[in-house]
């Protein structure tokens, strides 16, 4: 395998991604002006694969920081930054803020229950 | 700046990792708080590597102790909560038999960083003596 093919992990990160990148930033609707059903299901769901992507994104890091060079650990690590903040950008719309710097028109973080208190557990 | 880029710490509103416990048993609790601020619980490793970092010449040792000292204090919150949960709703009486009376007494229901043994969380703990090696091997014996 090339090491172009090594580099290709699919973590969108080339030529026209900035300009992509850009623009899903610019949609800031944060959904709380929208009727909410939250289905637990699909949330618990979500917020585990939200916990995957962190974890293997945290883990990634920590090699990293003894390994900068490894390519490949760092198009992995790319990867799974740009799905982890798609699907949190998707899972806040719905279910509330995961971090205090997510844009709301009304104050969100109080309503969800705290992780201790089996919130977003 | 995109959202979910920081310029700081920034707390996330989920457990590293998921805990929901269903069974009360202060008992267990009593003896899990030393992982939360006891000697070599999450509170001392995370100050160990937090304040370790400041002096560390290497560049990636800076980022290893930065990197696990921030992972470490998600720990102790899933350590904290796991304390929480095992003593949510405990009847005094349940309380006094695990031998948290004292403990009740003093701290009521928050989860205050002591030992196993009642004692309070103490800096005497963790070493930064300004030698990153001696500094490394006092971390090995952390977490050991």
């Amino acid at each position: 395998m090339s090491l172009e093919g090594t580099r290709n992990c699919g973590c969108g990160y080339g030529n026209n991604t900035e300009v992509s990148m850009m623009t899903s930033n610019m949609n800031n609707g944060c959904g709380c002006d929208t009727e909410r059903t939250v289905d637990c299901d699909l949330k618990e769901e979500m917020l585990q694969q939200i916990r995957s992507y962190d974890f293997a994104i945290n883990e990634l890091a920590l090699y990293l920081d003894t390994h900068p060079e490894d390519e490949k650990a760092l198009c992995l690590h790319r990867k799974y930054c740009k799905q982890a903040r798609d699907l949190k950008d998707k899972y806040q719309k719905v279910y509330g803020p995961l971090t205090i710097n997510y844009p709301c028109n009304k104050w969100r973080w109080l309503e969800e229950p705290w992780p201790w208190e089996r919130g977003n557990y | 700046m995109g959202k979910g880029e920081l310029l700081m710490w920034t707390y996330n509103k989920t457990l590293q990792y998921p805990i929901n416990i269903k069974c009360t048993d202060p008992k267990l609790a009593k003896v899990i708080i030393s992982q939360y601020g006891g000697p070599d619980g999450e509170l001392a490793a995370s100050l160990r590597y937090l304040s370790q970092r400041f002096g560390m010449p290497d560049q990636k040792a800076k980022a290893i102790l930065n990197d696990i000292g921030t992972e470490e204090l998600a720990h102790l919150e899933m350590v904290g909560t796991i304390v929480h949960q095992l003593t949510e709703g405990a009847s005094i009486e349940e309380i006094e038999n695990a031998g948290l009376g004292a403990y009740y007494t003093d701290h009521g229901v928050d989860v205050y960083p002591q030992s196993a043994a009642g004692m309070p969380f103490t800096a005497a703990y963790i070493a930064c003596k300004g030698d990153p090696i001696a500094n490394l091997q006092e971390d090995l014996a952390a977490d050991k």
